[in-house]
């Protein structure tokens, strides 16, 4: 039972940090850091760096919500913790 | 219809429709002020919270700063959403496990102390009374326009019209009045944009219009955007920074985790049925504040494009932007700069006696502005009317005009009232009644909430009329306090089963002081002019040109630093909140800790 909830813990948090990494990664990554180098290729209208940063981040937090929830969730599940 | 009745009207009606589902929704329960989420659904709890946390500097001055710092303004976008991210991870489904209603009851079991509980009131007060200093500011500027008064009357009214709505209460707590206000609120924001997105790119999407072609030209809005601005001496608008990437980028941290860390945000996830919804319901106020966030971009770049357009004709021409003789005739300026002249947050002065306004950036040392015989930029626009002034720059029909202002007002007044009935709680049950005096009478403690409230309003009114800051400006330093000193302390609370007592106090001491120190040093002791010491710390931005905004990140990070060192050297937490701890990080059983929807 202890390993059981180690290994749910180990698992939420492993989920936590992936959702993060994107989360991180479109918004100090591809809306800060990059984005001079982004600008560089143009989106329609849009220079990438400026659409990540004004746009494109903000889209995939929404997605990035869902995804977690659905994904924890399932881990929930798995380990049988999930509420009745 | 005049342009005043109908806004009358508008304003009027929208808040005939709250009032109106106020007493509907109570005539059906009472009891229903702490479960508001119960019976709810997520889309609706969602679209409760988006209302509730977009406030005037969402609606009224994110656009209007953005319009002025371009690229860099996207840390708001980005900050103010990507924080709701960290919340769904992080804290809302732990939080709603752990089953109380307010962070400073958290923070009272969790930490075992009272103590910790009475350093999260100090807080939750530093953090929401700076909020309210920004919401007072989009109030008065709102009023002051739709009144036709000056600025400093706007805010007068507007102390009186959120103490009413305020003690008024209730209201705030009931769902479907928040409904109707994000649906006033979002139509008000996305209609004129419609229009001007349609009227420029011939695209009725805000969103895409943004990276669309302007109707007629060859070129895209954003690149004729960047010849303007850059031909004007002002910095290119796709790539302007906010000081310095650095800058942003800490602006951005903080903005993040002080919105997971503001307590009348949290606590919309205390109160969800289950864990899961907590999760759920983070992402459906995201969607809804999304429209509105991702809309403001294209608002904020429109007005600028419509803006520069109106002072300078040539612009649409094709005639040389500076030169001789270039800019509109002050006596041909459209009605709507007449109108906000009056308010005193428009203004004019014709530095070179030409009757002509030239709008331009006269820090540019670029020898053709003078050459041009320009002597100064004449206009000065205050950034906070950019979204009210910008359906009537675009010439949009009346009612859309008077919309917004409804818009404005039910952003404000709504969050306003949130954040009072925050601090009346903090102070009257959270830190008289649970640690001075825990024998007070129930009659007292209404009491000492209300004298709270209106003390809040009055200093915050003060401090709204010697504004530390533009709106949006002065909001983010609120996030900033929150999160220097809440959010740290919350997430450790979850994550590590080790953190005690003295590491948490110890940390949202010293993050809150060092934090509030920067501040101070720039704003004055707690925002009152003439206080300001910025010598002591060797100059404004000293801290690697940190802007005092943006320095909650740092006092965040100084927070983690200090409660992890602590709390090696002091005694760990006793193993009955250690099993807390456990318990709280699986969803199994969270019905049993609230009473579900039992209530």
């Amino acid at each position: 039972m202890e390993d059981q909830g180690k290994a749910y813990w180990f698992a939420t948090l492993k989920l936590i940090a992936s959702i993060l990494a994107v989360w991180a990664l479109v918004s100090y990554g591809f809306g800060i850091l990059f984005a001079s180098a982004l600008d560089n290729i143009s989106l329609g209208g849009y220079p990438m760096g400026f659409w990540w940063s004004h746009q494109g981040a903000m889209y995939v937090f929404i997605a990035l919500i869902f995804i977690y929830a659905k994904l924890q969730d399932n881990v929930d599940r798995k380990f049988n913790v999930h509420e009745e | 219809m005049s342009l005043q009745f109908l806004t009358y009207l508008v304003v009027g009606a929208t808040f005939a429709l709250y009032i109106g589902i106020a007493v509907w929704a109570r005539a059906g329960s009472t009891g229903e002020f702490y479960v508001a989420g119960g019976g709810v659904h997520p889309v609706v709890n969602g679209m409760a919270t988006a209302a509730d946390w977009m406030s005037a500097a969402s609606f009224i001055s994110m656009a209007g700063l953005i319009a002025y710092m371009g690229y860099g303004g996207g840390l708001f976008l980005m900050g103010w959403t990507g924080g709701y991210v960290l919340m769904a991870t992080v804290l809302a489904p732990y939080l709603r496990k752990f089953g109380r209603f307010t962070v400073p009851a958290f923070f009272a079991d969790r930490y075992y102390s009272k103590a910790a509980a009475a350093t999260a009131v100090i807080c939750l007060l530093v953090a929401s009374i700076t909020y309210i200093i920004g919401q007072m500011t989009g109030v008065g500027v709102t009023f002051a326009r739709f009144l036709g008064v000056t600025n400093e009357m706007g805010i007068y009214l507007g102390m009186g019209i959120v103490f009413c709505y305020a003690v008024f209460g209730g209201m705030k707590g009931i769902t479907y009045t928040q409904v109707a206000q994000y649906c006033v609120l979002i139509s008000a924001y996305t209609i004129p944009a419609i229009f001007i997105s349609f009227q420029l790119t011939g695209v009725p999407i805000p969103q895409l219009g943004l990276g669309a072609s302007l109707v007629g030209e060859d070129i895209t809005l954003l690149a004729k955007l960047n010849q303007v601005v850059t031909e004007l001496g002002f910095g290119e608008y796709t790539t302007a920074l906010p000081g310095s990437k650095l800058n942003m980028f800490v602006y951005t941290f903080s903005l993040m985790i002080g919105t997971a860390g503001l307590p009348h945000v949290i606590i919309r996830f205390f109160t969800v049925p289950t864990v899961k919804d907590a999760r759920l319901s983070a992402g459906w106020a995201l969607v809804f504040i999304g429209i509105l966030y991702t809309t403001a971009p294209a608002v904020a770049a429109m007005a600028r494009y419509n803006l520069h357009a109106t002072v300078s004709p040539e612009i649409l021409s094709g005639a040389p932007l500076v030169a001789e003789g270039a800019g509109l005739l002050h006596a041909d300026r459209p009605d709507w700069m007449k109108r906000w002249e009056v308010t005193g947050l428009l203004s004019w002065e014709d530095k070179n006696n030409d009757g002509r306004i030239q709008y331009y950036n006269d820090n540019s040392k670029d020898p053709k502005f003078a050459a041009a015989g320009w002597q100064g930029n004449e206009l000065t626009v205050n950034r906070d009317i950019i979204v009210l002034a910008n359906p009537e720059i675009a010439l949009l029909p009346n009612w859309v005009i008077a919309l917004v202002a409804a818009g404005g007002v039910a952003a404000a007044l709504s969050t306003a009232a949130g954040l009072l009935l925050a601090i009346s709680s903090a102070i009257s049950h959270d830190l008289l009644k649970k640690i001075f005096v825990p024998d007070m009478s129930e009659k007292n403690e209404l009491l000492a909430g209300k004298l709270s409230m209106a003390a809040a309003i009055v200093l915050a009114g003060y401090l709204g009329l010697n504004p530390p800051g533009f709106a949006a400006g002065t909001v983010a330093l609120a996030f900033g306090i929150a999160a220097c000193s809440i959010f740290p302390a919350l997430m450790m609370g979850i994550f590590n089963k080790n953190m005690c007592k003295y590491g948490a106090i110890s940390g949202m001491a010293v993050g809150l002081f060092i934090t509030l120190f920067y501040v101070f040093a720039h704003k004055g002791i707690f925002f009152f002019k003439g206080t300001e010491y910025l010598g002591l710390i060797g100059g404004a931005n000293s801290f690697f040109g940190i802007t005092p905004e943006a320095f909650g990140g740092i006092g965040a990070c100084l927070n983690f630093l200090t409660a992890y060192v602590v709390s090696k050297f002091t005694p760990p937490p006793p193993d009955h909140i250690q099993a807390m701890v456990e318990n709280v990080r699986t969803p199994r059983g969270s019905s049993a800790v609230t009473g579900g929807g039992g209530h």
